[in-house]
């Protein structure tokens, strides 16, 4: 096999410059893949980041039928006490899943500053659970907070940019909060404004914090009663596993109907942002398709080339005894290594090539967001499999003119010019 | 029992609508170290016997017996494992391998065909270059070489797998008289010296006198046999 790799290796180096060009058609391919590929799922990676450290979680629970309504924020749909011992039980039990969790009351209100009233949608927390399981929630707020485990207190309340801007808010300004309780009486609240937040993803927001003792107290709820649950997982990448473990395990908890208690969706199925995830993967799987052409053309182009040039010396080399099989060897190693050698080449371009992305310091702003540092990365088990994708296309693309070379009947071959 | 046997051999080929008989009825005995030549015009057939003895076609009728083998069955891939084991190949345009030196031109044969482990490759390698006179060359390419020196080292590629019989045809027709003469006497040397079969086809009268059983070949048919040179 040495001598069939050495003799692959002098025939590619017959003709350098077809050779050069193919390998650099395959080179630029594959940089293309892993930079496209290391941009794309460290923007998606960093957006759903995003979206799961600071607003969603990873996971969330509520009471069967809530989601469909979530629009609405019922508060009849509310998680109660035994629920609660229920779902601690659950999370007990698989902490070595569950990195932690926040049990939440999001409810409709209206918000006013004794001139304007607007209507806003507030989310009621632990601080210190809230901040467990969504840590970057901090990083949205505005203004110094001295510790995130205790982000919003009792009396205070954090509201939307785009809110505060409107009515003229800032921090020490004193709103007062209307809401109805699920059975429909109403209840005002005085709270201080602490903080403004930023919305994740653009100015429409209008999403508030506040203490969950403050929201029990203008709900008039006595007792622990939740709508929502936010779980942080150890291990993102495990969401769908995790999600169906959870699942199983809340599936045991029925009504009297004999019907589930609860229902669990990953943040994937309550983000319109899923959506744009699996469009860039999509994408990403578009421009390898792309590469794979890439590779298939132009490498069976020059086997082509390179079998049709040399049919004479086919016909020399199986005149003197070389058996069929070790001439399609021969043209599938040449192939072989026009793969591998480009792919070792296209690796280390495109890995340099996100090192200087990242040493640059480029930033971009999307949507709300503004000065995002680009920083991109790719898994080794995706160069791998590109790797492994481009060596597959070089040996199948060479397989069609090796077959025809060795099958070449070598009278026939030997009265070529 | 012969070498080479052909009985009532005949080839045709299909070149559009019309079929050639390129052999007819062909008988020929030839024995074990022979020097052998066909001779005759263009288009006498002498290269398609050539490539009948060589398993390289198969004919369309009759049998062909290559040291007592009936060759005329073999699938491609028997006929070029029986290629490997018992016939050489010299060409008129010699065919080496440009991307090898005359050294690796010469093992090719050895690595690719035979297998033999490159402990034993070396010596055999030395010898016949140095029988063919090539030895100072050996790390040469094919471009660097004459057309003399080149028919040389096809003869060492064609002898290295110690095959009983060499397949030549017109190996003197690219080259200069001088060169000529010089690669017929190497091959009647290595006939001497190996006991080895040389056929060789050729239309230079002047060559032909070299070898020792004469073929004359005219429209597909043996018209005459001279035994000259024993």
């Amino acid at each position: 096999m040495k001598n069939i790799f050495k003799i692959a290796i002098r025939n590619l180096l017959r003709y350098k410059r077809r050779t050069l060009m193919t390998s650099l058609l395959i080179i630029i391919g594959i940089v293309m893949v892993i930079v496209f590929s290391g941009v794309s799922i460290s923007f998606k990676n960093m957006m759903i980041g995003s979206i799961t450290d600071s607003m969603l979680g990873h996971l969330q629970i509520h009471t069967k039928g809530y989601v469909s309504s979530i629009d609405n924020l019922p508060l009849h749909l509310n998680i109660n006490e035994k629920g609660i011992k229920q779902l601690n039980n659950v999370f007990e039990k698989h902490n070595d899943v569950i990195e932690a969790y926040s049990y939440r009351i999001k409810f409709g209100a209206m918000l006013s500053n004794f001139q304007e009233t607007t209507n806003i949608r507030l989310t009621a927390v632990h601080p210190e659970m809230e901040n467990a399981a969504c840590p970057r929630l901090v990083d949205r707020i505005k203004g110094d907070i001295q510790n995130p485990g205790t982000f919003i207190e009792q009396g205070k309340i954090i509201i939307p940019e785009n809110l505060a801007k409107g009515l003229k808010l800032k921090a020490g300004d004193e709103v007062v909060l209307v809401a109805n309780n699920k059975d429909g009486s109403v209840n005002g609240l005085s709270l201080e404004v602490s903080n403004v937040i930023e919305g994740l993803l653009g100015p429409s927001g209008r999403d508030g914090f506040l203490h969950i003792d403050d929201a029990k107290t203008l709900l008039r709820i006595s007792g622990d009663e939740i709508n929502e649950v936010s779980i942080r997982l150890k291990n993102p990448d495990d969401l769908v596993g995790d999600n169906k473990l959870l699942s199983d395990e809340l599936s045991q908890f029925k009504n009297k109907q004999g019907m589930p208690v609860f229902e669990i969706h990953t943040w994937a199925d309550l983000s319109p942002f899923s959506t744009i995830a699996a469009i860039v993967d999509l994408l990403i799987i578009t421009v390898k398709i792309i590469l794979i052409s890439i590779v298939l053309i132009s490498i069976l182009n020059v086997m082509m080339m390179s079998v049709y040039e040399r049919v004479s010396e086919i016909g020399t080399i199986s005149a003197i005894g070389t058996l069929p099989s070790k001439i399609l060897w021969l043209f599938i190693a040449e192939g072989f290594l026009l793969g591998i050698i480009s792919t070792i080449i296209g690796n280390i371009i495109g890995v340099m090539a996100l090192f200087i992305i990242n040493i640059s310091n480029i930033h971009f702003s999307f949507g709300r967001m503004k000065n995002i540092l680009l920083e991109t990365s790719i898994a080794p088990s995706d160069l791998i499999t590109v790797s492994l994708i481009v060596i597959l296309i070089s040996v199948l693309s060479s397989l069609q003119p090796a077959l025809k070379a060795s099958k070449m009947q070598p009278v026939d071959a030997l009265r070529h010019v | 029992m012969s070498l080479i046997e052909l009985k009532q051999v005949t080839k045709d080929y299909q070149m559009g609508e019309i079929t050639v008989n390129a052999l007819k009825d062909i008988e020929i005995t030839i024995d074990e170290q022979s020097f052998v030549s066909f001779v005759g015009p263009s288009g006498s057939g002498k290269t398609t016997l050539l490539n009948l003895i060589g398993c390289l076609d198969k004919p369309s009728s009759g049998e062909v017996f290559v040291t007592g083998t009936a060759v005329n069955s073999f699938s491609n891939k028997e006929a070029a494992r029986f290629r490997g084991q018992h016939l050489g190949f010299i060409f008129q345009n010699f065919n080496l391998l440009s991307v090898l030196t005359v050294y690796e031109n010469v093992e090719y044969p050895l690595i690719m065909v035979q297998n033999i482990p490159s402990n034993k490759r070396r010596d055999k390698i030395i010898h016949y270059l140095e029988a063919v006179g090539m030895v100072d060359q050996k790390d040469k390419y094919p471009s660097q070489l004459s057309g003399g020196q080149k028919q040389r080292v096809a003869v060492a590629r064609a002898l290295v797998t110690d095959p009983k019989i060499v397949l030549a045809d017109e190996p003197t027709a690219n080259l200069d008289h001088a060169s000529a003469y010089k690669v017929i006497d190497l091959m009647r040397k290595m006939q001497h010296e190996f006991k080895t079969t040389f056929i060789f086809s050729t239309h230079d009268p002047k060559i032909v006198k070299e070898a020792e059983i004469i073929y004359n070949l005219e429209d597909g048919k043996i018209i005459d046999k001279d035994i000259v040179n024993s």
